[in-house]
């Protein structure tokens, strides 16, 4: 399936983009390729391991001033910011891998059978989507945190409560969008060939009606990557995280930070911090850009000539 | 947020039968009714999941009393008893208005949100306030020019917003305004003798700004806005972002209406015709989806609170989390689930009021 979205995402009108939506769609290919380039080259980029405290030269010390040996200085408990920093990136990347997978799966399923069936599932399927997606995923996170690992967490445990609950608001939005297509899609008449010449439900469902009813859903992707970083971030800003020596996260360094700043110390709040906004930024970009480039209502008149012989752009 | 998507209609609009006023009073009753769901769901998914963890006395004093006292404090709270049996209790007192009591300092969940309540009331307040300012006027701007300069920046401006984190932005707002140039206060909603001052006056209403006004002390209202400022700008950029991109997306599409082509075509500016023709006509969907942003804004309060150590539902939940007090966060959730869907239901009367196409 990953590969028939990718096929979708609508990059050859990169070309035909007006320039601020080509701006923004290229600034966000960037940052989101070096975020990830960043996140599996973490070791070999960073000076030092996310839960070093020593050296051959002895203890980093906590608090130092940005040095040579410490570019962004050192947190209160005596870990070397610059290298936590670089690290984050890989939870960053784990908890996007495993919040896209709890949220996709279930929702296109979901949306998929209770668009195509329709009846008193369908009813239900909605209105518990409708319920959950009023529901702050932050709170929901901390319930699962104290779920999953009580609170204080191991990686998999600060991850899985993330992932859990950003799927929990998640799944109702994809369960949505795909449903709506679904419902779309199954009144066109290549649908009603296909139950005419006997192929079953489920067949139907998986080759008709699921590839064309994917196709915004790259857009909910990019969103749905940055609200689970923010969702983790804003979990281990609270103290209900991953441990220090676990993995480094960005959201628990900025916890430790808040003392640090109101007694004027800035190298251990701006870094991790940085590195959310400019993730989150990356992926939201991407997302934007191509939203703009799918929605023909968004282009500016005069510099969208009608395409010769491309018809309905992406319909199918 | 979901305000990044477009917004689909989960239900298919069935006409509404019968006659106007019959036909809006049944969608009242059946969209009021709605609430009951949903908030059951929440409240149950919240019940059940905290139990899975065992229950909240040996969580908060497991490892501090022996196993005889712990099994005596169950029985005494009745955590000894079937699942089922403790969910339809916990269902019933719930329906009464009971929230049951903290576990580490007993006292009524009520009392902890009523003295809580207003604190985050009052930011949410500011936040809203603050946005608005900045969202809609910016949002207006960037229609006015839409895909030239200005659009762009501020575009970028309100995607910033969204993807700078609650508490980042708290943090940067503290280290520059209130430790690097001193303007401000860092933390706290008054400072400790204004808020003695405070709570030593007839009938408090909890929210500082008011009962300051009501003193009539011009250094108690000072003191309070000044500790305002930076909590409400942080909370309120982050809605801004939204209202500006709402604004904005809202007022290109009414600027694309025939109505607004015939007074272009009589010369009207540009500016002028954001500012007297569209507005209006494009706040309508403006006012309802910000509403459904209320999730957004009790999650952002949870983290600006904890931030500014502004001593609110959101900073107490983060306290009773840390000390594994379950009763006080279900009680919290649980006021937090029913904000969001009785906001949730005003919404959607307010939109069938204002557009009567929207029926179910």
């Amino acid at each position: 399936m990953a590969l028939v979205l990718v096929r979708r995402l609508p990059l050859p009108r990169l070309r035909t983009g007006v320039g601020v939506q080509r701006a923004m769609l290229l600034t966000g290919l960037v940052l989101t390729a070096l975020f990830v380039l960043t996140a599996v080259l973490g070791p070999a980029l960073a000076p030092h391991g996310y839960a070093q405290l020593r050296d051959t030269e002895g203890l980093f010390g906590s608090q130092q001033h940005p040095s040579g040996s410490h570019p962004l200085g050192t947190t209160i408990a005596g870990y070397d910011v610059l290298s936590r920093t670089i690290w984050g990136a890989r939870t960053a990347l784990l908890i996007i891998l495993a919040a896209l997978l709890l949220s996709v799966v279930p929702g296109t399923v979901l949306g998929l059978v209770s668009g195509y069936l329709g009846g008193r599932l369908d009813r239900l399927l909605v209105g518990l989507a409708d319920a959950l997606y009023a529901f702050p995923p932050l709170l929901l996170a901390i319930v699962m945190s104290i779920v999953i690992s009580g609170g204080q967490s191991s990686l998999v445990g600060g991850l899985g409560a993330a992932a859990c609950s950003v799927a929990v608001s998640f799944v109702p939005q994809y369960f949505r969008v795909v449903r709506a297509e679904v419902i779309r899609v199954k009144s066109e008449p290549f649908v009603d060939a296909a139950r005419v010449i006997g192929t079953g439900p489920w067949r139907i469902m998986t080759r008709h009606v699921l590839r064309n009813s994917v196709r915004t859903l790259p857009l909910i992707f990019t969103i749905n990557a940055s609200e689970a970083i923010l969702t983790l971030a804003g979990l281990g800003f609270l103290g209900f995280g991953i441990e220090p020596n676990s993995a480094a996260e960005w959201g628990y360094d900025l916890n430790r930070a808040v003392a640090d700043v109101t007694s004027g110390i800035w190298w251990t709040a701006i870094p991790p911090g940085l590195g959310i906004v400019l993730t989150v930024l990356g992926t939201t970009l991407l997302g934007e850009g191509l939203t703009d480039l799918a929605d023909p209502r968004l282009r500016r008149r005069t510099d969208a000539p009608v395409p010769p012989a491309d018809g309905g752009g992406d319909g199918d | 947020m979901s305000t990044l998507t477009q917004e689909t209609p989960g239900a298919v609009a069935t006409p509404a039968d019968g006659a106007a006023g019959y036909g809006f009073a049944r969608y009242l009753v059946v969209r009021f009714l709605l609430i009951i769901p949903t908030v059951l769901i929440l409240v149950s998914l919240v019940f059940f999941l905290m139990r899975l963890t065992g229950d909240p006395i040996s969580a908060a004093f497991g490892d501090r009393l022996t196993p005889d006292q712990l099994q005596a404090k169950l029985h005494q709270a009745g955590y000894d008893r079937p699942l089922p049996t403790q969910y339809l209790d916990y269902l019933r007192s719930l329906a009464t208005g009971d929230f049951g009591r903290t576990v580490t300092d007993n006292q009524p969940v009520t009392h902890v949100l009523g003295t809580y309540g207003a604190a985050t009331v009052e930011l949410a307040c500011y936040a809203l306030l603050v946005a608005l300012v900045i969202g809609v006027p910016l949002g207006m701007v960037a229609a006015a020019h839409r895909d030239r300069a200005p659009d762009a920046a501020l575009r970028l401006f309100a995607i910033l917003t969204y993807a700078t984190p609650v508490f980042f932005v708290g943090l940067l707002l503290k280290l520059v305004f209130a430790i690097w140039l001193g303007w401000l206060p860092s933390s706290g909603r008054a400072s400790t003798g204004v808020q003695l001052f405070l709570q030593d006056q007839t009938s408090t209403t909890g929210v500082y700004l008011i009962d300051a006004l009501r003193s009539g002390d011009g250094t108690a209202i000072t003191d309070v806005l000044r500790h305002a400022v930076l909590p409400g700008l942080a909370l309120g950029l982050l809605v801004a972002g939204i209202l500006l991109r709402l604004v904005r997306t809202n007022l290109i599409g009414t600027l694309s209406a025939d109505y607004i082509d015939a007074a272009r075509s009589r010369g009207v500016a540009p500016l002028r015709l954001v500012t007297h023709h569209a507005t209006r006509p494009a706040l309508i969907p403006v006012v309802t989806v910000l509403g459904l942003q209320i999730a957004g804004l009790l999650g952002g309060a949870v983290l600006t609170e904890t931030t500014f150590e502004w001593k609110g539902l959101g900073y107490e939940l983060a306290h009773y989390l840390t000390v594994r007090d379950f009763p006080a966060v279900q009680g919290i959730v649980a006021l937090f689930a029913v904000v969001v869907a009785v906001t949730n239901f005003l919404v959607d009367v307010a939109a069938a009021l204002i557009d009567p196409r929207v029926r179910y």
